[in-house]
């Protein structure tokens, strides 16, 4: 399987309602919600791209933008 | 085609409560859709009236928001006369089993190729929160502040009973098996019934004291199962998700009557 890693979260504030389901179930504590109740990445180094939050969010406000992670041999092949 | 094309955006953000779960059904719903590739326009939605039912006016499918209940007899109407397009009827439990529950058993009972999908809240959302026929036993409500005297049906065994040919339960938690089933479910050739727990925060979260929508969907974590795990024999409290009944050899409704057709033709001639 390729390995996936994070490019950015794109969260839609005009959509996103606050109710801190992604926040609550994040395995990797990575998102919060700022003073405006809006949700944001707060630690994004620490996304494993599960995408659950993307799943369940219930206002469809928050997608894991991700890019295949290019394994060293892959690097390799490219700079020959 | 990315499943956010499916989308009317222009009526985003949607008018349901922060935490509903009726949008994770969306999301999962849509999602599916997508992995089965199927176009804008082989898809219609029918769907009667509650919170659920505002669900159509947020697909680019052929839609028809109908009538409180009804909605299987609209998506029948639909399905028997353009049988190749893929009929799909999300509905509130108080649509598809209190005022719908006649529509609701007999459309199984023909086995006509649809999906019908009972978006659970155990309450009636869109009119402030009164029990359901899925309240359960002890339930609060608005309409129940001493607790409701009712017992709930069990959609699954309802469904399974009245001849629907796929049967199946999850929950908003469990978002990526919601979108499998209702993927599977779209393309089971014949009816196809699929329950999603989904929680309403506003009113069945706080009458029963359930907290907020994480904690709801919390609870559905805990408090399932997958169909036929060992936790379920030593918990019979628990509620199992999963595919209950899966049976493709059932003749199915519209290819029937085609048939018919073709046999009272041949009579005529
Ligand atoms: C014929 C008819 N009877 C009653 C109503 C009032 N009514 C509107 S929505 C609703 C129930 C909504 O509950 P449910 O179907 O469970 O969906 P939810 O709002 O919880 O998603 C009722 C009784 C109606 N609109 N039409
Ligand atoms: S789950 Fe969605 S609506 Fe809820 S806080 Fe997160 S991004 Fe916002
Ligand atoms: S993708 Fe997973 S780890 Fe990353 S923010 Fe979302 S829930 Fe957290
Ligand atoms: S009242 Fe309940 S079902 Fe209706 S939108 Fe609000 S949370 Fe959802």
């Amino acid at each position: 399987m390729v390995k996936r890693r994070l490019k950015e979260h794109v969260i839609d504030r005009e959509w996103c309602k606050g109710c801190g389901i992604c926040v609550h179930f994040c395995p990797r504590h990575v998102l919060e919600l700022d003073e405006q109740e809006k949700a944001f990445a707060a630690r994004p180094q620490d996304c494993i791209c599960c995408l659950l939050c993307e799943l369940r969010c219930p206002d469809l406000a928050i997608e894991v933008i991700t890019e295949e992670l290019q394994t060293e041999s892959a690097t390799k092949e490219q700079t020959e | 085609m990315p499943f956010k094309d499916y989308l009317r955006k222009r009526f985003f953000p949607h008018i349901w409560c922060p935490g509903c779960g009726h949008g994770i059904v969306l999301g999962c719903l849509l999602r599916a859709i997508e992995q089965l590739a199927i176009g804008k326009n082989d898809v219609v939605m029918v769907s009667g009236i509650g919170c659920s039912s505002r669900i159509c006016g947020y697909v680019d499918f052929h839609t028809l928001h109908t009538l409180h209940g009804r909605a299987l007899a609209f998506a029948t109407g639909v399905k028997m006369s353009v049988p190749r397009l893929n009929v799909i009827v999300p509905m509130g439990d108080g649509d598809a089993l209190a005022i719908g529950g006649n529509h609701f058993i007999h459309a199984a009972r023909r086995n006509i190729a649809m999906t019908a999908i009972v978006m659970n809240n155990r309450t009636y959302g869109m009119t402030g929160g009164q029990y359901s026929p899925l309240s359960c036993h002890g339930d609060f409500a608005t309409n129940a502040p001493y607790g409701n005297i009712d017992h709930d049906f069990d959609v699954v065994e309802l469904a399974r009973a009245a001849g629907a040919t796929f049967v199946a339960r999850s929950t908003t938690f469990h978002a990526r098996q919601t979108t499998e089933i209702i993927r599977k479910a779209i393309a089971h050739p014949g009816f196809a019934v699929v329950e999603v727990l989904s929680q309403c925060p506003t009113y069945y979260g706080r009458k029963n004291k359930q907290g907020g929508a994480a904690e709801m969907m919390e609870w559905y974590r805990d408090n399932t199962t997958p169909v036929g795990s060992k936790a379920k024999q030593q918990n019979p409290t628990l509620i199992e998700r999963g595919i209950f009944v899966q049976d493709a050899g059932k003749p199915e409704y519209c290819c029937e009557y085609k048939k018919l057709v073709e046999r009272a033709r041949r009579g005529a001639s």
